[in-house]
């Protein structure tokens, strides 16, 4: 056990964490305003397809990450207009950005560059920097969830966010501008969940390939869900997925008595598990924001 | 009247989805007619294109119905994808497990089954494995639903990808041929495959893998139809969709209502096993999907959540599906990934418009 415990684990759960971290802390200002967001893998592709295309034109990562983030802001306007203005069904539109970022990023990869869906290598010296092991966007990311905690909690923007999702009627009533607070919301998380997908592409690799979130938006989603939509636990709950992520790494050379490897499907399925257990309130019960999924129509 | 009303919005829907699409086609650098040409114009020429596009119509139509039974009863089976993948592992199980499945590996003759049932008892059992491994599979987040209160939308995401492990687990360890580099199982036995339409029509060449699981899907739209508008149970399960606190007032619980909606959702999605297992590649593929799944809740939207719609619907994608082949092929710089994009756009503007047009 104790040659799996290392410092390399330790820096590992942090790097698969990151991009947890800043997507799920995206979806709790989306789903604290009392919109669903199924669609934070799509707004990770987003962030992951364009900061790679940037970065690798331009050769400057903070660039690539700036246009990332302004793509995920984008689209995420998209789906926010979709939502609010159209009223569509919240997980259905969601799930319609999700696919139309496997689709339009590979797309757009075989148009510009000739391949199959993904981007072109980017030099080793472009990608964004890292201090002492600790990439800056896993510094951003940590930065993030007590900055988090003060806007939600300890801000005028944070009380009219929490009263949004918990009865918009009232805070309507108390002059919020429900909708318009919505928006800004749903577009953060597109920031947010976009930064998080750019780690992806010019952190931890150096190109962007298809689909190369790979179900971190909906481990995002898990992790949200396991933390009851509250920044500090949604650091220690992306902490714990991404710490069983790094297990993985190990894992794969020890071997059990009977000589087979541990299979990793079993390690891989436990923030699921854990989120189906939750939610089904077996371990303490994880209340959702009261409005969550519900457009609203102010009342005339 | 009403009818027109309700073809009106996916009519829009696929509209604006091509006119979206066709200002990427225009920056992108290709001609958008040429490329829709393309895409739209290559599943009826042939017997071997109808064969072609009425294959991969035929998962869709399963899936289609599924998300459309379950919204009926006003819940989102995303997990349709997640029941498809235990149903054809399990499907597969049995064709190998009684069908006799002997595989050659490294010179000697493995025995993978435990006997050898002849066709007209094999093809039921396995038929029946699908719907029930599916149904299963389903009825998990109805039960969580209707017992703990718990969100199925969630509950189906995770169970995705706790099923997609859990089958890719069984055959990297259990059931895949040692020596084979792709992730699938051994071969399901000889008795367990259904007939090909390929075979039987004159004319449409044999490789086309259009098999008998079509007919089927096409049974299955009949009696959805009847079940969801001719019987007492249908018509239970659409109140709970339509007001459950109304139907509970009349006597109807909702809760059994929304484990029975997700058993029978689940058992649709698990059908897509049938013509994959035992009528397309005879075992089990691990990437066979290619999102069929989360497809059918496009299929289902665009169809109303009518079986006639779904039909027409998965029609309709199926057309994408060929065209994007050569799309690829054909045009200067448009790859496949399109049709992608307009499935898409034709989600979002389905789901943005439904609201809309309620008013």
């Amino acid at each position: 056990m104790s040659e799996i415990l290392t410092l390399s684990l330790i820096f590992s759960t942090i790097r698969f964490a990151t991009p947890l971290i800043l997507a799920a802390l995206g979806g709790m200002f989306s789903e604290r305003s009392g919109v669903i967001n199924i669609a934070l893998e799509g707004l990770m592709l987003a962030g992951a397809f364009t900061a790679a295309v940037i970065t690798y034109e331009s050769g400057n990562p903070f660039l690539g990450l700036l246009c990332g983030m302004g793509a995920g802001a984008l689209l995420a306007f998209i789906y926010a207009i979709a939502c609010i203005k159209f009223e569509a069904d919240q997980v259905v539109a969601g799930f319609g950005i999700n696919i139309l970022m496997l689709g339009l990023p590979a797309l757009l990869s075989s148009a510009i560059y000739d391949s199959a869906g993904s981007t072109e290598q980017i030099d080793q010296a472009n990608l964004l920097p890292e201090f002492f092991g600790l990439n800056v966007v896993s510094v951003l990311a940590f930065l993030l969830v007590p900055i988090c905690w003060y806007a939600l909690y300890k801000t005028p923007f944070g009380l009219r966010l929490r009263a949004t999702g918990e009865n918009p009627a009232a805070a309507d009533a108390a002059g919020i501008n429900v909708n318009r607070l919505r928006y800004t919301a749903v577009v953060l998380s597109g920031i947010l969940a976009a930064a998080g997908g750019a780690y992806l592409s010019i952190g931890q690799s150096s190109l962007f390939t298809r689909g190369m979130t790979a179900g971190r938006g909906f481990i995002a989603l898990a992790a949200l869900i396991f933390a009851k939509w509250k920044p500090v636990p949604v650091l220690f709950a992306c902490l714990f997925f991404g710490f069983m992520e790094a297990l993985t790494i190990p894992l794969a050379n020890v071997k059990l008595a009977s000589g087979e490897n541990i299979p990793v499907q079993f390690i891989q399925i436990i923030p699921y598990v854990i989120t189906i257990i939750v939610l089904a309130g077996f371990i303490g019960r994880s209340r959702a924001p009261k409005a969550l999924g519900i457009p609203y129509r102010k009342e005339k | 009247m009403k009818i027109l009303r309700e073809i009106l919005s996916p009519l829009l829907a696929v509209l604006a989805a091509f006119i979206v699409g066709g200002i990427i086609i225009l920056l992108i650098g290709d001609n958008p007619f040429e490329t829709y040409r393309l895409l739209l114009g290559n599943s009826f020429g042939s017997l071997k294109d109808i064969g072609y596009m009425l294959f991969y119509a035929t998962p869709l139509i399963f899936t289609g119905l599924a998300v459309a039974v379950a919204f009926r009863c006003g819940l989102l089976n995303i997990g349709a994808e997640g029941q498809l993948y235990v149903a054809a592992f399990a499907t597969a199980w049995v064709g190998i497990k009684f069908g006799g499945t002997i595989v050659n590996v490294f010179g000697k003759d493995v025995d993978y089954s435990w006997m050898s049932l002849p066709s007209i008892l094999l093809v039921p059992l396995c038929i029946l494995t699908a719907v029930v491994a599916g149904g299963i599979w389903g009825m998990i987040p109805g039960i969580l639903k209707a017992k703990f209160g718990s969100h199925e939308v969630i509950n189906t995401i995770m169970l995705n990808f706790i099923a997609i492990a859990l089958v890719s687990y069984l055959t990297q360890y259990h059931y895949k041929v040692p020596g084979d580099a792709i992730l699938q199982t051994a071969p399901i036995g000889e008795a367990a495959h259904i007939p090909r339409i390929s075979q039987m029509i004159p004319g449409m060449p044999e490789f086309v893998p259009l098999s008998v699981a079509f007919l089927l899907a096409i049974l299955m739209c009949v009696l959805v139809y009847i079940f969801l508008w001719k019987t007492k149970w249908g018509f239970e399960l659409r109140a709970v969709g339509e007001n459950p606190s109304a139907a509970e007032y009349g006597g109807i619980s909702p809760k059994k209502q929304i484990i029975i909606a997700m058993t029978i959702s689940g058992g649709l999605a698990g059908m897509v096993a049938i013509g994959e297992v035992l009528g397309n590649r005879y075992l089990y593929y691990h990437d066979f999907s290619g999102e069929v799944g989360f497809l059918g809740i496009a299929v289902a939207l665009l169809g109303r959540n009518h079986p006639l719609g779904v039909f027409l619907a998965a029609i309709f994608f199926a057309i994408l599906s060929r065209g994007g082949i050569f799309v690829d092929a054909f045009t200067n710089y448009v790859s496949k990934d399109l049709v992608e994009v307009l499935q898409a756009v034709v989600i979002l503007f389905v789901a943005s418009l439904q609201r809309f047009s309620k008013r």
